[in-house]
C-alpha cells in the first residue's frame, strides 16, 4: 500500500510557514510592547453572537466559535482594559479565493477607547508588520504595488463611497440586499489598491455588535480595512448597552429564520456582563488574509498547506 | 427548473432572460457581516461574448433547455449546411453563421457535437483533427523539411492553412480544427 507522499506539497510551504511564525511573533511583540495581555479563551461555546449571515458549525451541544469577542469582552467587563487573542474561528459554509471554514482572526480590545484609536493601532500595526517582515512599507501583492505606510491611509465614508460608486445612499433608505450586491460589484471594485482603505460608518442595520454614532444614530461606529481590495479587518466601538444589544441579537434570530436558517440561543452570561463593560473599542483582523497578501499569494490557497475542501 | 446559486461552477449553463450561458469564471465572494454570493463571468453561448454577473445565495437561476447530438455532415446547399441523425435520419439544417470557420474542416459522414437551445442548434463541435486535402499551393521545394517556414496552401474548401515548404498539391495534411492550423502530413492511399 502506497502512503501519500504530500511531503514534498508541504515542502512547497516552507517559505509561508516561516512567514506565518514571524508574523505571529511581530503581532505579539507589537501588543505586548503596548502592554497588552494576551488571552485564550473557549472555542467550543454554548452561544456564539447571532448574526444574520454567520452561520456556525455545531460540536456535541454547542458550537464552535465565530468570533471570540464574547468572552473577550466579558474579561473586558471583569476590569482588563487591553487585551489581543491569535483565536482559531470557524464559519460554516465559507469556501472560496478568501474564504476557508477555518481560520484565524486577530482580536483586540481597548477599555475607554472607541473605533479611531483601534485605527490608529491598526495603522501602526501593519507599518510594523510591513518593516518587520518585508523589511519595507512600499511592497506590492500580485502585481501591483501596495503601500503600508501610514500617512497613506485614507478613509472614506460609506454613504459617501455608495453615492459615487452605487448613486444611492444605504443610512437613508437601508436595502439589506442591495446594499450586498452593490458593495461587491460596484464599491469593493472602485477603491484604491495601492494604500490601506477605510470604509467608516455604516448604516445602523448593519451595525451588529458596534454602538450607533451619538449624534447621527442612523450611522453606527464601525469600519472595515480593505488592502489591495480584499477585506481585512471591522472595527467597532463597542455597543455596552444590554437592552439594545439583546434586541439587535433577537433581530439577526429573526432575519436568520427569514433566510431559512436555525436562530441561534443568546448567551446570557455575556448579556449579563454587557452592563459592567466600559466604554471600549475592538477589531477583528483576518490573519490568514493578511498572511496572503505579505506573502504575496494570489489566494488562500498559498498559506494554508492543509486546506480542507 | 431552476438552479439555486450554490449549483453554481465552473462549466455550468444558465439562462438569463432567454439567453443561454455558461459559466467561465466562478468566485464566492461574502462580506464580513454580508450574505454570500457568487461573482461569475458568464459567456453568452450565442453571442460569444463574456460578462460580470453576481449572483445571491437566494437567487434562483434558470436551467436552459440544452440538448446535445451526435450529427454526421452530409452535404451544403448554399449557405446552409445539412446534418443527419444516424439513427433516426433525421436532417437538420444549420446555417453557416452557426459554424463559423468550422464549416471549412467538414468532411462528408465527419460526425460533429450539435449542442441545441430551445430546439435550434447554437453550436457545432468537430472532432479536434480533420485530414483535409490541400488543392493549390506553390510546390514545395525538394529535400526542404523546415517545419517552421510555412508558405499559403488552400483546402478544397477554399480555407488557405499555413503549411510547410515541403507539402505539394495533392498532400494530405491534419488539420486542428480549435485553432485551424496544420498539424501534420498524412499519407493517404
Amino acid at each position: 500500500m502506497k502512503i501519500p507522499a504530500d511531503s514534498d506539497a508541504l515542502g512547497g510551504f516552507r517559505r509561508v510557514l516561516d512567514l506565518r511564525a514571524r508574523l505571529n511573533d511581530a503581532i505579539r511583540r507589537f501588543f505586548r510592547e503596548r502592554d497588552f495581555l494576551e488571552v485564550d479563551t473557549p472555542v467550543l461555546l454554548p452561544a456564539n453572537a447571532p448574526e444574520t449571515n454567520i452561520d456556525a458549525l455545531s460540536a456535541g451541544t454547542g458550537w464552535l466559535r465565530t468570533s471570540p469577542e464574547l468572552h473577550m469582552k466579558r474579561l473586558l467587563a471583569a476590569g482588563f482594559e487591553r487585551l489581543f487573542q491569535l483565536a482559531p474561528c470557524f464559519r460554516d459554509g465559507e469556501h472560496g479565493r478568501w474564504h476557508h471554514p477555518e481560520f484565524v482572526l486577530l482580536e483586540w480590545y481597548r477599555a475607554h477607547a472607541g473605533y479611531l484609536e483601534i485605527l490608529a493601532d491598526t495603522k501602526a500595526l501593519l507599518s510594523f508588520l510591513a518593516q518587520e517582515l518585508l523589511g519595507r512599507t512600499d511592497s506590492s501583492w500580485q502585481g501591483r504595488p501596495l503601500s503600508f505606510a501610514q500617512e497613506l491611509w485614507e478613509k472614506h465614508a460609506v454613504s459617501s463611497a455608495f453615492i459615487e460608486h452605487a448613486g444611492w445612499d444605504p443610512a437613508r433608505t437601508f436595502d439589506p440586499d442591495r446594499f450586498d450586491l452593490d458593495l461587491v460589484t460596484r464599491v469593493e471594485p472602485a477603491l484604491p489598491t495601492d494604500r490601506p482603505v477605510v470604509l467608516i460608518d455604516y448604516p445602523a442595520p448593519l451595525a451588529a455588535l458596534a454602538r450607533r454614532k451619538p449624534a447621527d444614530p442612523a450611522r453606527a461606529e464601525r469600519w472595515e480595512l480593505y488592502l489591495g481590495g480584499v477585506e481585512i479587518a471591522n472595527a467597532y466601538s463597542e455597543l455596552t448597552d444590554p437592552a439594545e444589544q439583546r434586541a439587535r441579537f433577537e433581530q439577526a434570530n429573526t432575519l436568520r429564520q427569514q433566510r431559512g436558517a436555525a436562530p441561534y440561543p443568546l448567551d446570557e452570561a455575556f448579556l449579563a456582563a454587557l452592563s459592567g463593560m466600559p466604554p471600549a473599542g475592538g477589531i477583528a483582523l483576518g490573519v490568514d488574509r493578511l498572511l496572503m497578501i505579505l506573502a504575496d499569494t494570489d489566494s488562500l490557497d498559498g498559506v494554508l498547506p492543509f486546506r480542507n475542501g | 427548473m431552476a438552479y439555486t446559486a450554490s449549483d453554481l461552477r465552473k462549466g455550468l449553463k444558465i439562462e438569463i432572460e432567454g439567453i443561454p450561458y455558461e459559466v467561465t469564471e466562478f468566485q464566492f465572494v461574502k462580506p464580513g457581516k454580508g450574505q454570500a454570493m457568487y461573482k461569475c463571468r458568464i459567456k453568452n453561448m450565442l453571442a460569444g461574448n463574456t460578462m460580470e454577473r453576481t449572483f445571491r445565495a437566494v437567487d434562483k437561476i434558470d436551467q436552459p433547455n440544452i440538448e446535445s447530438k451526435t450529427l454526421a455532415y452530409s452535404y451544403q446547399e448554399g449557405d446552409t449546411y445539412i446534418f443527419m441523425d444516424n439513427k433516426t435520419y433525421e436532417q437538420v439544417e444549420i446555417h453557416q453563421d452557426v459554424l463559423g470557420d468550422q464549416r471549412f474542416f467538414l468532411l462528408e459522414d465527419l460526425e460533429c457535437e450539435v449542442l441545441f437551445h430551445n430546439g435550434r442548434a447554437m453550436t457545432v463541435t468537430l472532432p479536434a483533427f480533420v485530414v483535409k486535402e490541400i488543392v493549390e499551393t506553390e510546390p514545395g521545394a525538394r529535400g526542404d523539411t523546415a517545419t517552421n517556414v510555412l508558405k499559403p496552401a488552400k483546402i478544397d474548401t477554399g480555407y488557405e492553412v499555413g503549411v510547410p515548404i515541403f507539402i505539394n498539391q495533392g498532400d494530405f495534411i491534419r488539420i486542428d480544427t480549435r485553432t485551424g492550423k496544420y498539424v501534420e502530413r498524412v499519407k493517404q492511399g
